[in-house]
């Protein structure tokens, strides 16, 4: 017994070793591992070219004094050999051990008079009907000594054999002057930054966004919300009504400010009246101290009427400021020589920023605010109203909702696939939408509260999951199709991928946060977003700033090579040396990542700490 | 003034916490919840304030069904339930007055409450209670700075914040050594006794039920065992309450 299960084990063991050994095999083959090649005497210069070019990094130049001294040489020796060649030894001149030579042969040339130290390369010089000034090939290179003398062998190169003469002409070179700054370091210097603040741009804006998305994807938040079906259907309604209200009133305030008020003057003046008329308006009704709680219908409606209002008046604030800043910035920078011109031209793109962003915030709080009132209207019938009567509104509000939501979701569709078609488009998902609602409807029991929560939940983690798995160097590609090469299509896809990141590290820290000091809060009489702002914001505070740097880390890092699929930053210029085959211009750019990365690396460390 | 008719819990699990439980509790009384770990006393005074959903029966506050009440208006009735917890539940990052002041959030306004605002009159009133429970020296450390009697505290004074008709307290005192056991229970019965505000405490020491207490309920596996004077607990109803083989200490 013992003996023969012990002797299926070792065949296992075999088996598996087996196997191990076929999947390796196999990944050495298509991973085209080749070990003769990396031995190879031609790999082998050209690794030590590299490395020696890399070694020698190009952050400093000199200005450079030339000397080009020129022999005639004749390649193919005429019958009858050649005169040696008058050689003007007054300043610097080279002798050739032979007037002329057959190709391949090698010949020994003697330098003097150069200047000490001076360095530089010995060509063969090939002149032609096609390039009467000669083509230079390169036959090697030569270092003088302190006398400024020299001795190399050279081969000549294998070229047809000519009658005329050419030359051999060897071009000394001396360093003159103070080191400078080379123009590949600069060049280098001005990418690094960009490098640098693209990941700056893109963590600030990916962790803008991230926070709010992160409380979406707690479980230990979400589950806990639960509605009636009458409640999710009505607020479904009311956020598409709310959506579409929002978009109204954002084509409504763009229209009028630019009919009415497009002067600078106009704009001027709404931009300071609509923020004091909207915090003024806020304040005796939203934000009023002496308010309380007031659970009536007529007073909630009335708090919804001011919400948009309030809403409204935000909406136009930001509409108008961000119009002004336009102007005021168009008005600053009339060209692109001014002093400053990345502060002025700041000032517009703030105010592109605002404008952009006015009817994404009308079309989310207008939204929300429909959808939450209607959400509440629908929690009231189910509370107070009979089982029987709740079952009858169900039965009417969740087709609709179901419909709606349905057509909603395939106009998204069809702006990637393009349908084109009523029946795809509106009539199948309507009646699709309207089925499952009034399946719905007749299935759950009218009261039953259904976990809304876990649902948006499942949502949030499925797309921050999938958008997670693609790297950002692949988004980049999109962003480069889309905004064209340069470092805002790497910010673009870097800020993207922060938000996938860490709303999703984020999400998992409020999840472990300790539930006890939410009991408390939520035992208070506290909403829920006095729980998160009371509970849950306090006990996130410092792993969210750990993540933050972390990412500001990793972001860094990927910025430095999102240039090599053209998003910019220091990775584009590099990947031009190296295809340029600039090893030590390619040598400072990495030099310069290195450093930057390494101390990155470094403070994003201290400051963690300081924070945990 | 507080009613608990037939009250059940069946947590998802299975786990039958409360079965048919029911009893009643005056306004002013100072009632001790005793019985064995796991017995369900947590379990009932959460099911009070719908932290925890019943999964059956009624509980009637001030003529108010709090079991059928809506969300909304189930924050309306927490107002004015003060909760106290055996491991003070405080936001230990948070400043002191900070979560002293949380006690009025049911009734501040949301908006400006969010953004971390109070009026002055919340803000004076949060270092008066802070000066009753003799901690107003402390207001502007962070909550964990502050000793385990301390936070407690911290703990009633964000209680009393709510202007509590009734408080809740789950083993208040079970994480303190005993000379601050009782100085937590006194404030308890001062509040008890100054303000009038009803108490339910659940406790594991008979001795502090005897002290403090005018009346004490019984829970053995989720059943009410007893309901009445905890000078009436004699040593059958002793052994009724925690098992056969249990031995008065104390
Ligand atoms: N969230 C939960 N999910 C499932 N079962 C639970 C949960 N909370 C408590 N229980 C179970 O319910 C029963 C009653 O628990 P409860 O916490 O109310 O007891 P307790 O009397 O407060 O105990 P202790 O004195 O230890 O605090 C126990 O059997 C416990 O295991
Ligand atoms: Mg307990």
């Amino acid at each position: 017994m013992k003996k023969s299960s012990s002797f299926i084990k070792s065949l296992a063991v075999g088996l598996a070793t087996f196997l191990v050994l076929v999947v390796f095999a196999y990944g050495f083959t298509v991973t085209n591992i080749n070990f003769a090649e990396t031995r190879s005497e031609r790999r082998m210069a050209s690794l030590t070219r590299i490395l020696r070019a890399l070694a020698h990094p190009k952050i400093f130049d000199y200005n450079f004094e030339t000397v080009n001294v020129e022999v005639p040489f004749y390649l193919g020796c005429p019958e009858g050999g050649v005169e040696p060649p008058k050689v003007d030894r007054s300043g610097a001149f080279i002798l050739v051990s032979a007037g002329c030579a057959e190709p391949k042969e090698t010949i020994v040339i003697e330098g003097y008079n150069f200047q000490e130290n001076s360095a530089g390369p010995i060509n063969f010089i090939g002149f032609s009907a096609d390039a009467p000034d000669g083509v230079p090939i390169q036959m090697g290179s030569f270092q003088a000594d302190a006398q400024g003398n020299f001795r190399v062998e050279a081969t000549i190169p294998n070229r047809q054999i000519k009658e005329d003469p050419q030359a051999i002409r060897a071009i000394g070179r001396v360093r003159v002057g103070a080191p400078m700054i080379s123009q590949e370091a600069k060049v280098t210097w001005d990418k690094i930054v960009e490098t640098v603040f693209m990941a700056l741009l893109a963590t600030t804006f990916g962790t803008l966004l991230a926070v709010p998305i992160s409380f979406f994807a707690a479980r230990n938040l979400m589950v806990e919300v639960k509605s009636p079906l009458s409640s999710i259907a009505l607020s479904l309604i009311g956020w598409a009504l709310g959506m579409g209200l929002g978009v109204e009133i954002s084509r409504l305030l763009t229209h009028f400010q630019t009919a009415f008020f497009s002067s600078f003057l106009a704009t001027l003046a709404g931009a300071i009246i609509l923020p004091i008329l909207g915090s003024l308006l806020a304040r005796l009704t939203l934000f009023n101290q002496n308010k309380e709680m007031d659970l009536r219908f007529k007073s909630r409606l009335v708090n919804v009427l001011y919400s948009l209002f309030a809403a409204a008046l935000i909406l136009a604030s930001i509409l108008f400021l961000g119009k002004l800043l336009l102007q005021i910035g168009a008005y600053l920078t009339p060209n692109k020589d001014v002093p400053l011109y990345f502060l002025r031209k700041f000032v517009s793109q703030v105010g592109e920023i605002f404008t952009i962003l006015a009817p994404v915030v009308a079309v989310l709080v207008v939204g929300g605010i429909v959808g939450g009132f209607f959400g509440q209207i629908g929690q009231t019938v189910s509370d107070k109203t009979s089982p029987a009567s709740s079952k009858v509104f169900n039965l009417i509000v969740a087709p609709l909702a179901g419909a709606i939501a349905a057509v909603l979701i395939l106009r998204g569709l069809d702006w990637f696939y393009q349908f084109n078609n009523p029946a795809v488009t509106l009539y199948w998902p309507a009646g699709i939408g309207a089925a499952i609602g009034l399946a719905l409807a007749l299935v759950v029991s009218s009261k039953q509260p259904l976990p809304v929560g876990f649902i948006i939940y499942g949502i949030f983690r499925t797309i921050l999951n999938g958008t997670r798995s693609i790297e950002a160097l692949v988004m980049a590609i999109v962003f480069v199709a889309w905004v064209g090469l340069g470092p805002f299509a790497g910010a673009l896809a870097l800020a993207l991928h922060t938000v996938a990141s860490n709303a999703k590290l984020y999400s998992e820290q409020v999840e472990s946060i300790l539930s006890g000091p939410l009991e408390a809060i939520q035992a208070t009489g506290a909403n829920r977003l006095q729980t998160i702002v009371f509970a849950v914001v306090p006990q996130i505070i410092p792993p969210y700033i750990s993540y933050t740097m972390y990412r500001w880390d990793i972001n860094v890092r990927m910025s430095t090579i999102i240039g090599f699929v053209g998003g910019g930053g220091i990775g584009f210029i590099l990947q031009q040396n190296i295809n340029l085959l600039n090893y030590r211009a390619a040598s400072v750019n990495m030099l310069a990542i290195a450093i930057v990365v390494a101390s990155m690396d470094y403070i994003s460390s201290v400051l963690r700490e300081k924070y945990v | 003034m507080l009613e608990v008719k037939n009250l059940s819990k069946t947590y998802d699990g299975g786990v039958q916490a409360l079965r048919n439980v029911s009893f009643n509790v005056k306004q002013g009384e100072f009632l001790a919840v005793i019985g064995l770990s796991g017995s369900g006393k947590s379990t009932l005074l959460r099911c009070i304030n719908r932290l925890i959903e019943p999964t059956g029966g009624q509980i009637v506050w001030d003529g108010q069904d709090v079991t059928a009440a809506s969300q909304d208006e189930m924050r309306h009735i927490r107002r004015k339930i003060g909760m106290v917890f055996q491991h003070f539940n405080l936001v230990s990052r948070s400043k002191v007055i900070t979560n002293v002041l949380a006690g009025r959030l049911g009734y501040v306004n949301p908006m400006l409450s969010a953004l971390n605002r109070f009026p002055k009159s919340d803000v004076a009133m949060a270092l008066d209670q802070l000066d009753r429970v003799g901690i107003k020296n402390q207001a502007y450390k962070r909550a964990d700075e502050l000793s385990g009697g301390q936070q407690q505290r911290v703990g009633i004074a964000r209680a009393m914040m709510q202007q509590p008709a009734m408080i809740l307290a789950d083993e208040p005192v079970a994480s303190l050594d005993p000379v601050l056991a009782h100085s937590i229970m006194q404030y308890l019965e001062k509040i008890n006794k100054e303000d009038g505000v009803t108490v339910l405490c659940s406790l594991h020491f008979l001795d502090l039920v005897h002290r403090y207490a005018d009346r004490a309920i019984a829970l053995n596996a989720g059943e009410l065992k007893f309901d009445g004077s905890p000078a009436d607990i004699n040593d059958e109803k002793f052994r009724e309450i925690y098992g056969k083989d249990a031995e008065r200490v104390g």
